[in-house]
């Protein structure tokens, strides 16, 4: 393992996170975004593009999370003490 | 520096890389397999997609949301402002996210250090020297699956600050990464997203149930 990592650090000479390390970081980052998972084309993807749509995702988890807070919390003020208990018995069965 | 690596994920990919590639089938089809999933708990990829996972987040959402229920019914204030019962549910989910993360990551225990306003500034350490010991077994998983997968181009010189700008730019997205260096944003990032895709899910889930039995009352 040390011998890997001198090889790795090689490559770079000036900073000690190496370029190869970034790169599978990325590679992994790509695998997890929707757009770009089942990407069919032999064509490399640039490591910008992959970031861009990291930073698109989140924020759009981010929205959707907002969203569904706020449909969440109108149906819990409307429901009451019965239909939510009724649920927390249907989920954990 | 091998208990350090335990303590992070994938600990498997040290043994042989022929495992990536079951870890990559168990991310997708994490449904058929979920008691090897959950016997496995320290792999980050199906840690966040398994069903085990999934109970115990929605467990935990579902105490924290009657929480917060009962204390806006409970306050004068019942005026119709649902951005504020929205934001009371959003901090209640993301806590719920933070304490199912069981502390090993960055940004759980930002979320969690913001609402307690306590700072847990010795886990950071250890967190940076296990970075670069993971990612050189990755080569190993990577290289036999760059085939199928679209392969990402190498960093030159002339997309490094672009890199590095982006890089910024999402480690002001994810909670709590705003000063940390490139691998660790990443890194983060990567757990950040599963996370959220599964708190999207349990709460489309959620709506769905409720909104449905408000409508049909169930024959029980």
């Amino acid at each position: 393992m040390s011998g890997r990592r001198s090889r790795s650090r090689q490559s770079s000479g000036t900073s000690r996170i190496s370029e190869e390390q970034i790169n599978d970081l990325i590679i992994k980052l790509q695998q997890l975004l929707p757009e770009l998972r089942d990407n069919r084309r032999s064509d490399k993807v640039s490591a910008a593009r992959v970031l861009q749509e990291t930073c698109n995702y989140i924020r759009n988890l981010h929205r959707e999370v907002d969203d569904l807070s706020e449909r969440l919390s109108e149906l819990l003020a409307n429901t009451d003490t019965a239909q939510a208990a009724l649920i927390r018995s249907l989920l954990t069965q | 520096m091998a208990s350090l690596i335990s303590d992070n994920e994938q600990p498997s990919m040290t043994i042989n890389p022929n495992s990536t590639a079951h870890v990559r089938k168990k991310k997708r089809f994490s449904s058929s397999s979920p008691s090897s999933s959950a016997s496995i708990s320290t792999e980050s990829h199906p840690r966040w997609r398994s069903e085990k996972q999934h109970r115990i987040y929605s467990a935990k959402l579902i105490q924290a949301l009657k929480q917060v229920r009962l204390s806006s019914s409970s306050s004068v204030t019942s005026s119709p402002t649902t951005h504020t019962r929205g934001k009371a549910v959003r901090e209640a989910a993301d806590r719920a996210l933070a304490v199912s993360a069981r502390g090993r990551t960055l940004w759980s225990r930002a979320i969690l250090a913001n609402r307690i306003k306590l700072k847990f500034r010795k886990h950071k350490r250890p967190r940076q020297t296990v970075i670069p010991a993971m990612t050189t077994v990755v080569t190993t998983g990577t290289s036999r699956n760059k085939k199928r997968r679209v392969s990402v181009v190498r960093l030159n010189k002339k997309s490094i600050p672009t890199v590095n700008r982006k890089v910024r730019v999402l480690g002001r997205l994810v909670p709590g990464c705003k000063k940390e260096s490139v691998p660790v944003i990443l890194e983060e990032a990567t757990d950040y997203i599963q996370a959220l895709e599964m708190q999207v899910r349990a709460m489309n889930s959620l709506v769905e149930l409720l909104s449905g039995s408000a409508s049909a009352p169930p024959p029980i």
